[in-house]
């Protein structure tokens, strides 16, 4: 593979993340495709601490930290005081975990869309409200332990599906990315950067003790998520239509996923077939007839 | 009024909410976001057209709640601008987390509040519970009893806001304001300018200059910025005598934190703030005509609360009445509350009683001033008085 990344770092060491956190490792790779001409804006989320405390910063880039529910309006505000002070050269990134994307902040993210607001809205979705103890989200999948879904999430609550959510908005731009295919995320965040107007990037982002997983296993599980399909890595085609960036070659079941994973441990056999009806009725949403049997 | 300023001005007849339009016009925002809640409508509805019409140089951003408005102000105020929202009852109430967070990030905004009664039960008029329940978050709050006033301390919060680096919230009574007519005198645009620079951002969110804003801080370090912003509050009535001048200058008119009408020999004080000023202010006029010695003191200022002014003002008048619009339940007016905590360490404290006077719109004419004065032998010194 060859793969050209700039050597310069907008991600100082010293962050607050956990090892083997994948909001961490995504922030790093996305900075350097973005570059320095980037105002980042941070909900309230695990990147709330690990930007630093107070007068430490782990980023090389402006940082406005926002109240939970105001990601993209902050943003929004942002981008117009850029157009309004002509310095529109630079990407405004809104950097926002899946509670404050699903859940709190979904109200001002499908405002900020529905302007077609010139902004670049991330979301690193670890699946739970990881930084205040593993709580479940609308972002959580079924079957998953977290510390209020304590008997794993209840069937007939699925992962809501944001990127059907922001493509009803008519979006510049939309993809999902996971770090472990680290040369389709920088890819994509060029291309999110270059497009104009609403853009919306969806990263899997691994969490060790909310996954219940050991941190160096973070890239291998994964991996898992997209070779199994729960996690297909997707762009947003000129024709609005989703389409594949990357084939997993079918080698990998769902329940090698499952079991890579001790949140997943009340998981039945017939847990795992529901777990595998939903995705596939999903991937079907998505793609359309165009998915792997 | 410098007789230049003067010349340039126009009269003009105005809606309150025009008004405030036109005062928000003059400072040349360079964002505004909202959205629409009655008794505000008319204020953005006007920026709107000033700004699809080219009169109007601004970014206006149509937003899905009160949330996401003060949030854009936010971002833009982040970024170096001059921003401006307003709203009015359960949008304020809705604004309430980005209350605090504008305020601790020493930001500058102005808000304009048209003040309305929160539900349950719905009701759209005037009453000022809305505002008075924020005065805890930090935020210079200003009250207006004319549309005149309105203009005026809008020019004045926006000046007053990038030198403290504290926001500023200018309250207008919802439809007593909003939505009745006024001749005034509109300033014209270059004296405004003359007194209102464009806004010069001591920090911002800059890719050549990058710097983080609103980091988690330690409970040391987040003492110490909330005693710093407490200490920039203190410093609030000085830094307004100053644009005050300032603005008389340059506009003419002055800002007067704490108006005394007849108190010198007043044997009752009645202490009032907003737009029913003017209906104390006509009864009076009979009430001295029938040999009632009643003075009244207009409070403009609230946050922060002009204690010493208050202490000045009412001397040794030996009884007060505080007429409420806003009530903190379990303990009475809320405005009383503050009369009582500024008058507290007086040797001689005057009797404080505690008058709700109106609540949601509830119609307040002269004559009702009297009837509270002819009851006064009557008035609880304990409990509140409602009428």
């Amino acid at each position: 593979m060859l793969w050209n990344v700039t050597t310069a770092e907008y991600m100082n060491r010293g962050h607050m993340a956990c090892p083997g956190c994948g909001a961490s490792l995504s922030m790093r790779h996305a900075l350097k495709a973005l570059g320095e001409s980037t105002i980042v804006v941070i909900p309230a989320c695990c990147w709330s601490i690990i930007a630093g405390i107070f007068p430490t910063t782990a980023l090389s880039v402006p940082l406005l930290h926002v109240p939970f529910a105001t990601a993209a309006a902050c943003a929004s505000g942002v981008r117009r005081a850029q157009v309004a002070k002509k310095r529109t050269e630079s990407t405004v990134m809104v950097w926002a975990g899946d509670g404050g994307t699903f859940d709190i902040g979904l109200q001002a993210l499908s405002g900020a869309a529905d302007r077609h607001e010139d902004i670049l809205y991330v979301c690193y979705d670890n699946e739970a409200y990881m930084n205040t103890g593993i709580q479940q989200s609308s972002a959580t999948p079924c079957g998953a332990w977290t510390s209020t879904s304590p008997g794993g999430k209840e069937f007939e609550y699925q992962k809501k599906d944001i990127i059907s959510i922001v493509l009803a908005h008519a979006p510049a731009y939309v993809a999902t990315a996971c770090v472990a295919y680290p040369d389709d995320f920088y890819a994509k965040m060029v291309k999110a950067k270059q497009a104009k107007g609403f853009r919306f990037v969806h990263l899997l982002s691994v969490c060790p003790p909310g996954w219940k997983i050991d941190s160096q296993d973070a890239l291998k599980v994964s991996r898992l998520a997209v070779e199994s399909d729960v996690f297909p890595l997707l762009e947003m085609a000129e024709d609005r239509s989703l389409r594949r960036t990357y084939e997993p070659d079918g080698t990998v079941q769902l329940s090698d996923y499952i079991q890579s994973q001790k949140r997943f441990r009340s998981l039945t056999r017939e847990d795992i077939q529901r777990f595998a009806d939903q995705i596939k009725v999903r991937n079907n949403r998505w793609l359309g007839g165009a998915i792997r049997s | 009024m410098p007789k230049d300023a003067a010349d340039r001005s126009t009269r003009e007849m105005l809606l309150g909410s025009d008004a405030v339009a036109h005062g928000v016009k003059l400072c040349r925002p360079d964002v505004i976001a909202a959205y629409p809640i009655t008794p505000q409508t008319h204020i953005v509805e006007t920026l709107s057209t000033m700004v699809d019409s080219g009169e109007l140089d601004s970014q206006y951003v149509k937003v899905e709640s009160e949330m996401s408005a003060i949030a854009a102000c936010y971002g833009a105020a982040a970024s170096g601008c001059r921003a401006f929202t307003a709203t009015s009852s359960h949008g304020l109430a809705l604004m309430h987390e980005m209350l605090h967070w504008v305020a601790g990030s020493r930001f500058p905004l102005v808000l304009v509040n048209a003040n309305r009664a929160l539900g349950a039960p719905w009701n759209i008029w005037a009453d000022q519970s809305d505002s008075l329940s924020q005065r805890d978050t930090g935020w210079v709050q200003i009250y207006c009893e004319t549309a005149q006033e309105a203009l005026d301390n809008i020019i004045l919060a926006t000046w007053l806001t990038e030198k403290i680096m504290l926001p500023v919230m200018v309250n207008i009574d919802g439809f007593i304001l909003s939505h009745t007519m006024e001749q005034l005198s509109l300033p014209a645009h270059e004296d405004v300018d003359a007194f209102l620079p464009p806004y010069d951002p001591p920090y911002l969110l800059d890719p050549d200059n990058p710097h983080s804003f609103g980091a988690a801080a330690t409970p040391d370090n987040f003492y110490q910025l909330r005693k710093s912003l407490a200490k920039t509050m203190r410093t609030v009535p000085r830094t307004l005598d100053q644009g005050s001048e300032l603005l008389a200058r340059h506009v003419g008119r002055r800002f007067v934190p704490l108006e005394c009408v007849q108190t010198e020999d007043a044997e009752i004080i009645l202490v009032i703030t907003g737009a029913l000023t003017g209906t104390v202010r006509e009864a009076l006029v009979s009430l001295r005509r029938d040999g009632h010695k009643i003075g009244l003191i207009k409070l403009s200022l609230i946050r922060p609360f002009p204690q010493a002014d208050l202490v000045k003002a009412v001397g040794t008048c030996p009884r007060i009445i505080v007429l409420n619009r806003a009530v903190s339940y379990g303990a009475g007016g809320t405005l009383t509350q503050e009369v009582r905590s500024a008058l507290y360490h007086l040797p001689h404290k005057p009797q404080v009683i505690d008058l709700i006077l109106s609540l949601g719109g509830k119609e307040v004419f002269p004559e009702t001033i009297e009837d509270i004065v002819a009851k006064n032998e009557d008035l609880s010194l304990v409990d509140s008085n409602w009428f």
